[in-house]
């Protein structure tokens, strides 16, 4: 493994909310073209980590590189660019806009992106309801419409925290053939996730994550034999 | 002679003229206020200042540099865009993280500073300003002073550009993005402070050209901001903080409603709107066009 394959590496990465300490020395890689998961408790800071490499928490020391370009002393707006997007956790729909507004509103940045038709063409409905305001529509479908907005840019690392929070099994299993879709397409995707089987089904590795620290890390395959090794650290 | 309700038709159709230029400048400058809240979070207490800067530049550069009117109409937007920018680089961007009570020192401290300065220079009894559209029409039912007429078309008209823009176009769609989530837009690659500057800009250059517009219909004093911001305040609230629609409907209705209180009952004219704000309030805290958080 060189460190030209890292489509992200994180060394000793410290984040601060305010006086508290949030991260206290991440450190991760994720390899690109493969799906890693950030596995762990409520308040472990993996969505902290997710809004660390975005360069929305404000203050975080520590090397981040993506692409192999350190982006730690830059702002959310100039790392986007370097090739990274991010559908967090509330999914963030604008409730000003429709949803074909949403759909559109991030600029390319890079050519190699889904074309506006094969974003359809993988989320029909949203097609449906494209005149609706953004935040009109179900749960399911605000998640689609997060994940599918990112796809156009041309970004082809994704973070994505908690896509299947709160879904129906159905909807849960066609945001799973999403991933493998954008796997196959070489994407690399980094994906907070509470559900172990969904995590499972689609990641190549996975990072523990705990008291701002990533305490393990297991190859899938790993888990798939012994799935009970990560009782130790999610078990209540 | 027609009367309605007791009131000659040609003395309605006047006051409802005034109406509708007082509902002009309500709108342009309550359209302002709302968009550099919506995007900055900031509650621009100099609008009014600028507004009168406006109108000063225009005067300055009539009588200093012969400059005319409708010269004075495009230039005076564009250098106070260029001064707003400035003000929101050096002096309101360090503000953002702080107390909105630092926020409200800041520009209310500038305005004092502002319409002060005037005052020391210039005395605050007033300059006229020549009417540039001297004459009018008569319509049959009342007579039309042009001026007026073009002041209304030009403020509605700056009015629907600005909703056109803010509403149908791309760089709108960031701005009501930004105005949602500004942080979820900067991870798109969107440079939010810069649009943040912009949009202070565009507010000022909005107040600027109704500072303008207003010259020749009264005088230009350093205080004809301050006497009307204070109802493009509850223009605002009334219409709802953060709606383009909503600030320019109710800035022509209210100028109108004012006016037509004037003709059937002038004492209570001064309060009206206040008094429309207070049950708007009551009866619907997010304005009449805001959106329910």
């Amino acid at each position: 493994m060189t460190a030209t394959c890292a489509a992200i590496e994180i060394k000793g990465l410290q984040g601060y909310y305010g006086p508290s300490h949030v991260l206290h020395g991440i450190d991760l890689r994720v390899p690109a073209g493969q799906v890693v998961t950030l596995l762990g408790r409520n308040g472990a800071g993996k969505t902290t980590t997710l809004r660390a490499i975005m360069g929305l928490l404000r203050q975080r020391v520590g090397s981040i590189r993506i692409n192999g370009k350190e982006t730690i002393g830059l702002p959310p707006e100039r790392i986007s660019p370097i090739g990274i997007a991010y559908c967090p956790e509330e999914r963030g729909i604008f409730p000003s806009l429709n949803v074909r507004e949403n759909l559109m509103l991030p600029p390319v940045l890079m050519p190699g992106g889904f074309s506006t038709d094969e974003v359809i063409a993988m989320f029909p409905r949203l097609a449906e309801r494209f005149n609706s305001p953004g935040t009109k529509l179900s749960g399911g479908e605000q998640q689609m419409l997060a994940i599918a907005r990112i796809l156009r840019n041309g970004c082809k690392i994704l973070l994505l925290d908690e896509p299947t929070e709160g879904l129906a099994p159905v909807i849960v299993q066609q945001i799973g053939d999403v991933i493998q879709e954008l796997k196959r397409r070489g994407y690399t995707v980094l994906l907070v996730e509470q559900r172990l089987d969904f995590a499972m089904s689609v990641a190549d590795l996975h990072y523990v994550v705990e008291h701002g620290c990533v305490v393990a890390q297991f190859s899938n395959d790993e888990l798939l034999a012994e799935p009970g090794r990560l009782q130790k650290y999610l078990g209540v | 002679m027609t009367d309605i309700f007791g009131i000659p038709l040609p003395a309605l159709m006047g006051q409802l003229t005034l109406g509708l230029i007082n509902g002009a400048f309500y709108a342009v400058l309550s359209l302002g206020l709302t968009v550099i809240f919506g995007m900055l979070r900031v509650i621009n207490f100099t609008h009014g200042a600028q507004f009168t800067l406006g109108a000063f530049g225009a005067w300055m550069l009539l009588n200093y540099f012969k400059i005319p009117y409708w010269v004075s109409l495009v230039i005076m937007p564009l250098v106070m865009a260029v001064l707003g920018a400035l003000v929101e680089r050096l002096l309101l961007k360090r503000l953002y993280e702080m107390n909105h009570l630092f926020q409200l020192l800041l520009t209310f401290g500038l305005a004092q500073m502002i319409e002060g300065t005037l005052a020391v220079v210039y005395g605050s009894s007033g300059k006229p300003y020549d009417n540039p559209m001297p004459g009018g029409v008569d319509l049959g039912f009342m007579f039309l002073p042009y001026y007026r007429g073009w002041v209304v078309v030009a403020s509605l008209s700056a009015c629907l550009v600005t909703w056109w823009a803010i509403e149908r176009t791309r760089l709108g769609a960031y701005l009501r993005a930004s105005t949602d989530n500004p942080e979820l837009v900067r991870t798109f690659g969107i440079p939010v402070p810069h649009l943040m500057t912009m949009t202070y800009a565009f507010g000022v250059a909005l107040a600027a050209l109704a500072g303008v517009l207003a010259g020749p219909i009264d005088q230009v004093k350093p205080s004809m901001g301050s006497g009307l911001i204070i109802t493009v305040f509850a223009v605002v609230v009334i219409g709802g903080v953060g709606s383009i629609m909503g600030s320019i409907v109710t800035g022509f209705a209210l100028g109108l409603l004012e006016s037509l209180t004037k003709v059937y009952y002038p004492p209570a004219s001064s309060v009206v709107i206040f008094l429309v704000m207070a049950i708007v309030i009551l009866a619907k805290p997010t304005g009449l066009f805001g959106r329910q958080p």
